[in-house]
């Protein structure tokens, strides 16, 4: 089986975020880039489960729509245990247009899963993954937390709001995961960052797909009231408060 | 012309947040002099589905086929398109969770029409069409411009409240051109939620954090939980150390959530946690540290010990509850 995982460039979480040409574009300037989390945890499950030879998956492709900027990441990838990666060269405006290049990527190469975070931790669209599935027609399943082999076939563990659903599988599909995929991110040592200098990165001309929507501003959200500090022996305030004025109980 | 609201079937059950996704779609449809319709997959009763009625819907499709009580997405989007084009939409609204977030993407791309997820309030502006979605988890706004003549959002939870207007909500069966015996989602096992609040829905949520010390610590805060009717998140170290279920984990790389009211309990407040609460309406943090970073992005602040004041929380809810 062939695993296919996306992956998304995106600003460290504690970046503090700022804007640029008045408010209209992101402010790279000294932002530490790292592979989207739930990219990540998707990744270290879908190495795990090539490693262990009781399943069935034999090679690991990740690949991401970005500039030549995004190349440390895929290489990150790769010392993590990836077989390849695959670089679509253009800088992504929106999840349709980036979805429409990994569509058409996956067209030409059979992959048994595609498997895609649930949102990115830059834009939030939570898109790409389904929006890939329709571009295929093929089938989709999203809150991913799990998934386990049986006799050949996987089963894949979702959550959904009554409890937990589990679906037998047997490839081509996507899978949008979240929390759950895999524990913690696996860390690269020595020899996965020195095999990652031998290994595929491939980079691949965009096709012409459009983007239908695109962001035109920018705001930092008001600043946050202060906190209003109660005294730990007023708790019937509190609860006032919560009643009265934010109107949450 | 009309706006189309997706309305999740909780288990043929309406919940708060589809009265919210209604209030916007009347609201939207109102300045956009259209009606707002809604459309419902699986069985539910119309008693429960004339509710719709109070927010402004004027007509709902259901689709009840016993077939359509389990998401399949590719299904559920074939639905929807159809109902788009029957009814002549021009904007859909979905909620922005799970379910949403599975149908939404697919729908953009089969009606090639574009799709902003996470929106918080109405549109700026409606020629061209603009809109307001948080991003870079909670740190920021961004406005987008849709331009395909079809729109969809996805509507943050609790970004917009409830909002009356009766309306004489005609319910009509719809009847889609689709095969139900799609294999293709075969499930093979369920487990349900046997009792809580599922996290992902709830209102209202009591986390802990290793403040709260061990596991054998956790009754007050599940108290306090119980009487507010919330359910239980903790902290990512939590979870790690099997002090609670991974299930529980909130942040970056746990669940992201946003009930109306998050209760921080022995939470010292890293960004990777903030990311993923901070779509919270209100939060509370109760820590013993009055220079923990919980407390620049919580709304009330209780400086102590856990253990002491939780019992003392759950009390006063008690008594203004009359109980
Ligand atoms: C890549 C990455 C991803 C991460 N993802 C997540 C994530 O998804 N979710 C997450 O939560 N974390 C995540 N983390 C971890 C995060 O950085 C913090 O380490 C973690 O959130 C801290 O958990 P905590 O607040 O429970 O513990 P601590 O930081 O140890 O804080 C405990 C708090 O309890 C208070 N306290 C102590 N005793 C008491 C008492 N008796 N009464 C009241 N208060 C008391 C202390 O003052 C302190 O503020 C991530 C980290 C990384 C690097
Ligand atoms: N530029 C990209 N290149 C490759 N994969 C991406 C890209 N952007 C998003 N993805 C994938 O799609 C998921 C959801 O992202 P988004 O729809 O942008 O919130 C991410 O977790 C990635 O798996």
């Amino acid at each position: 089986m062939k695993l296919l995982v996306c992956i998304s460039n995106v600003p460290d979480t504690t970046t503090k975020v700022r804007f640029a040409d008045n408010q209209t574009r992101f402010d790279a300037t000294g932002v530490q880039w790292i592979i989207n989390p739930w990219d990540e945890l998707a990744l270290t499950r879908a190495v795990d489960l090539k490693e262990d030879s009781n399943n069935p998956v034999s090679e690991v492709v990740v690949i991401n729509v970005g500039s030549v900027e995004t190349e440390p990441t895929l290489r990150k990838c790769l010392a993590i245990g990836a077989d390849k990666a695959i670089r679509i060269d253009t800088v992504p405006k929106d999840a349709f247009q980036t979805a429409k290049q990994i569509a058409s990527l996956a067209q030409k190469n059979a992959f048994d899963f595609i498997i895609c975070g649930i949102e990115s931790g830059d834009y939030n669209s939570s898109s790409v993954g389904g929006m890939i599935a329709e571009f295929l027609d093929t089938v989709s399943v999203s809150s991913v937390s799990d998934i386990q082999f049986q006799e050949g076939k996987a089963i894949v563990e979702r959550d959904v709001a009554a409890g937990k659903e589990y679906i037998q599988m047997e490839g081509n599909a996507v899978l949008i995961v979240q929390k759950g995929f895999a524990k913690e991110p696996k860390i690269p040592n020595m020899r996965g960052i020195m095999m990652a200098r031998q290994k595929p990165l491939e980079v691949i001309p965009a096709n012409d797909a459009n983007a239908l929507t695109e962001y035109i501003g920018f705001q930092l959200p008001e600043p946050k009231a202060k906190v209003k500090m109660v005294n730990a022996d007023q708790m019937t305030e509190l609860v006032n408060f919560l009643s009265k004025e934010a109107k949450v109980l | 012309m009309s706006v189309l609201v997706y309305i999740q079937n909780f288990g043929s059950k309406l919940k708060k947040q589809n009265f919210e996704v209604a209030s916007y779609g009347s609201k939207l449809a109102e300045s956009m002099q259209c009606p707002a319709i809604a459309v419902v997959m699986g069985t539910m009763e119309d008693s429960e589905l004339e509710k719709l009625g109070n927010y402004g819907i004027s007509k709902t499709l259901k689709v009840t086929d016993e077939g359509f009580n389990t998401l399949i997405n590719k299904l559920f989007t074939q639905v929807v398109q159809q109902v788009v084009v029957q009814e002549k939409v021009t904007t859909v609204i979905f909620p922005d969770n799970n379910e949403g977030k599975a149908i939404a993407p697919r729908l953009s791309v089969k009606l090639n029409a574009g799709f902003v997820s996470g929106v918080v309030s109405m549109p700026v502006t409606l020629e061209p069409f603009i809109i307001s979605k948080r991003v870079f988890s909670g740190k920021a706004l961004a406005q987008v411009q849709i331009n395909s003549p079809l729109k969809i959002i996805s509507l943050a939870i609790n970004s917009f409240g409830l909002h009356e207007a009766k309306t004489v909500n005609q319910i009509v069966s719809f009847e889609p051109k689709v095969s139900v015996d799609d294999q293709s989602t075969k499930i093979v096992d369920r487990k349900i939620h046997s009792e809580g609040i599922s996290l992902l829905d709830a209102d209202r949520v009591v986390s802990g954090g290793r403040g709260m010390k061990g596991p054998e610590n956790w009754k007050p805060l599940e108290e306090l939980a119980k009487v507010i009717g919330a359910a239980t998140a903790c902290s990512r170290p939590v979870s790690d150390a099997g002090w609670r279920s991974h299930e529980e984990h909130v942040g970056q790389t746990g669940k992201i959530i946003a009930p109306n009211l998050y209760i921080a309990v022995g939470i010292s407040g890293a960004t990777q946690h903030v990311a993923g609460i901070s779509r919270s309406k209100c939060i509370v943090a109760i820590n013993n540290d009055p220079d923990a970073p919980i407390f620049e992005v919580a709304d009330y602040g209780v400086i102590g010990d856990a253990a002491q004041i939780l019992p003392k929380l759950t009390e006063a809810v008690k008594a203004f509850k009359g109980e």
